[in-house]
């Protein structure tokens, strides 16, 4: 099973078990949505319970919080992450904080779908990873997988949390991992062992890292797509590295990067998402103030630029191995 | 002057127009511009008619009660006297419960508050139309759907004063209320944001195959927001069972409403583009407010979709407690307004029908002030808001609470660090 179906499975089973589920979004009913990831739902569950909305980010959010607020849960897809920010508001100003602001009388279960990240000559408008301002927002749970099996049981989390969760899919490992190299097509998902996908419901828990890979002398922390470049890297460099997914972002698990530092001394973070006040300088920021006195050498980051994503020039943007063995360097020598 | 810009002599020079208001401070009152047809004069299409049969009705004005307080025409909603008089009373309650928390803010007991006079039609009219169990989604200037619903005012009060009886845990601007069991979703201080809300819920109990509709109110100025727009998109598109109000008061803080489009058409005219039902209702018209509003909702409960309503009213005081509306329109516009008062107009209807007398609306005016204090004095018992003290209304380790169903590692954390940091202030 590819990510894709894991998604969609994951529809299937809560949309079987809970009636209240629904699932809206641009092309997302009848055509099953442009990556195909809810392809199915409106002929097995009706099209009240699945249906395509007008182009209006700001509308699908407004009126998915008002579905949510009525009792519903709601899973509504923003067609690229690019497109959130006409929905910002209501994420941020509204599903964020009506729990807070009606002290608990009112709950949003909402969960956001959008593919995100770059990788697939998208251009500047179909490539963002605008994970970071969501993690800056209190009331808001944003979920990363970075595999099918993750991809599934985090999302059936989502979908049972009477938060609003925003729950990013690497659209660059739909089909299989990137594992690192430009130069050769993906290997399916089929080929991997996280692809190992069950039918019917499991929960993969929401704020829980996983150790992806054990080593010693070095951490490399990740969510997405950079944990199977974060792999392929460590190897291409020769290094025993562990790598963490972090899988969630907010909460993230400090348990498990705590443990891992204090372990290797030694700390890399990398996302695809511009450099500056980017999610990797909170990573820093709690290796620095939780790990400081078992640190051997400053944290590094390892991101994507500060500019817009470009076009043409995607692989010079994109955070690849040798950007990662750089990182990996500065944090081993010092 | 003539502009560096570079254009050809021969076209002649473009001029950006700035919509103004008639009249400014120093002005005479102009009020001239305003068409008021006749009670009783504008038709009354079957509830279940095509949408585009009322879009006439988006450019005149829906009006019951005549200059004699007779009720009159297609539109009079045939009130029996008991409800008309608790309408009065709801009224009467709401203007005295926004004299006294408006004094209470200048006496500094609060922060903040905004008074609904001059419409306080709009809103108790409305919740006597909707059933009790519809969903409203309200802004700031409808208290009367809480007062006309039976909401303790002592509670509304105790969030006006973010006391140790504030419900909403002291965390929101005073008046922005919230209370699921009574139908009224909590207030954000974000406008228009409420209005694509109101239609999802409306969705959400059309998917569940429900029999309760959702109604929605925002001002005239707020029409400009994108959620305006989206959210009558959804409405039209998914036949949403909603009633989406605007409140024309005619101002938004000092911006006339020409500033949102105003000018160029009306606002209930908004819903012609749409091809849903639109009204435009004289919204100082208690009856014919309620008229409109039943139609509306049994329209929605029908499965024959959402109404767009301009309620045409005036903003007889200030925006809010930080507001002087002489410094932007003539002084004392909001009296002269040609379409009355609405509690005067609902009165003179109720003396007309031999129903009510000065006598009486003294006595109940007397009562209604009488409750309100008693109230008052109830909810200030709780405590007030008072600034500069750290002896917090709320134990302040609730500020961590809600923000996640489940409180995460990071927000105990802090939340022990501020309990840390007043312990050692303390000290
Ligand atoms: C998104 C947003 N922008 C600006 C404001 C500041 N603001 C508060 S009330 C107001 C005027 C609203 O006017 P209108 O919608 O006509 O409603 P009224 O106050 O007349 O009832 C403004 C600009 C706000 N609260 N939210």
């Amino acid at each position: 099973m590819n990510m894709i179906q894991a998604i969609n499975s994951a529809h299937h089973v809560m949309m079987e078990r809970d009636d209240s589920t629904v699932a809206l979004g641009e092309d997302v009913g009848f055509f099953g949505g442009v990556f195909r990831a809810t392809e199915g739902l409106q002929k097995t569950y009706g099209r009240s319970r699945v249906f395509d909305t007008p182009i209006s980010e700001g509308g699908i959010m407004g009126v998915a919080i008002g579905m949510a607020t009525y009792g519903l849960r709601p899973i509504a897809e923003i067609q690229f992450a690019d497109y959130i920010y006409p929905g910002f508001d209501q994420i941020v100003s509204e599903a964020a904080r009506i729990r807070y602001r009606t002290a608990g009388e009112w709950c949003v279960p909402l969960t956001i779908r959008s593919p995100y990240g770059g990788g697939i000559f998208g251009g500047q408008t179909h490539s963002q990873s605008p994970e970071a301002l969501f993690a800056h927002i209190a009331g808001i749970t944003t979920v990363i997988p970075s595999n099918p099996h993750d991809a599934k049981g985090l999302l059936i989390s989502a979908i049972e949390s009477n938060d609003p969760v925003v729950f990013f899919e690497p659209k660059r490992i739909y089909n299989g991992p990137f594992d690192g190299f430009f130069d050769r097509p993906v290997t399916p998902w089929a080929k991997h062992e996280a692809s190992e996908v069950p039918e019917g419901h499991y929960t993969v828990p929401i704020g829980k890292a996983a150790v992806v890979r054990e080593g010693e002398q070095l951490t490399i922390l990740a969510y997405g797509t950079m944990v199977h470049v974060a792999l392929a890297a460590a190897e291409a460099a020769g290094i025993d590295a562990e790598v963490i997914d972090l899988r969630t972002i907010v909460p993230v698990d400090i348990e498990a990067i705590e443990q891992s530092v204090k372990k290797t001394g030694r700390c890399v973070v990398v996302h695809e998402a511009t450099r500056t006040a980017g999610f990797g300088a909170e990573l820093a920021a709690l290796v620095q103030e939780r790990c400081f006195y078992h640190l051997e050498a400053p944290v590094q980051r390892a991101t994507g630029w500060d500019t817009p994503y470009p076009h043409s020039l995607e692989w010079a943007y994109f955070p690849g191995p040798i950007r990662l063995g750089t990182a990996f360097k500065q944090a081993l020598e010092d | 002057m003539p502009s560096k810009t570079e254009r050809r002599s021969n076209r002649p020079a473009l001029s950006l127009h700035v919509p103004e208001p008639e009249a400014r401070p120093g002005d005479e009152v102009d009020f001239s511009r305003i068409e008021i047809p006749a009670a009783g004069s504008v038709p009354r299409p079957d509830v279940s008619a095509p949408a585009a049969d009322t879009h006439p009705l988006c450019f005149t004005l829906v009006r019951v009660l005549d200059e004699d307080g007779k009720a009159t025409g297609p539109w009079d909603p045939r009130l029996d006297a008991d409800t008309l008089r608790r309408m009065l009373k709801d009224m009467l309650t709401v203007r005295a419960f926004d004299e006294r928390m408006f004094r209470a803010q200048r006496q500094g007991k609060t922060s903040f508050y905004m008074k609904s006079l001059g419409e306080e039609a709009v809103a108790v009219a409305a919740a006597h139309a909707l059933d009790g169990e519809d969903m409203c989604f309200p802004t700031y200037r409808q208290q009367g759907l809480l007062v006309a619903r039976g909401y303790p005012m002592v509670e509304m009060m105790n969030q006006i004063y973010s006391n140790r009886g504030d419900r909403l845990k002291g965390r929101q601007l005073p008046i922005m209320y919230s209370d699921k069991k009574k139908g009224f979703f909590s207030i954000s201080g974000n406008l228009g944001t409420q209005y694509p809300q109101a239609v999802g819920w409306a969705m959400g109990s059309a998917i569940k195959g429900d029999s309760r509709i959702a109604a929605a109110w925002i001002g005239d100025g707020s029409t400009a927001e994108g959620d305006f727009h989206s959210a009558v998109t959804f409405a039209g598109v998914y036949r949403a069972p909603v009633i989406l109000n605007v409140v024309n008061n005619q101002w938004a803080i000092s911006s006339f409403s020409g500033i949102a489009g105003g000018e160029l058409t009306t606002f209930a005219a908004r819903a012609v583009g749409y091809g849903i039902a639109g009204l435009r209702v004289d919204g100082n018209d208690a009856l014919a407010v309620y008229a409109a509003t039943r139609w509306a909702a049994d329209r929605a409960r029908s499965n024959l979709g959402p109404t767009l309503i301009e309620m045409f009213t005036y903003r007889v005081e200030g925006h809010s407690t930080s507001d002087d509306p002489n410094a932007y329109r003539p002084q004392g516009a909001g009296r002269q307004w040609p379409l009355g008062d609405p509690i005067e107009r609902l009165k003179r209807h109720l003396v007309g029908l031999g129903e009510w007398d000065d006598a009486r609306h003294e006595a109940l005016t007397a009562k209604v002030d009488a409750e309100v204090r008693a109230a008052q004095k109830e909810a200030e018992k709780q405590g007030t808001l008072v600034a500069s003290t750290i002896d917090f209304p709320q134990d302040v380790r609730t500020m961590f609470e809600d923000v996640y169903e489940e409180m995460p590692w990071h927000l105990k954390e802090q939340q022990a660090q501020m309990v840390a940091e007043l312990e050692a202030k303390k000290k």
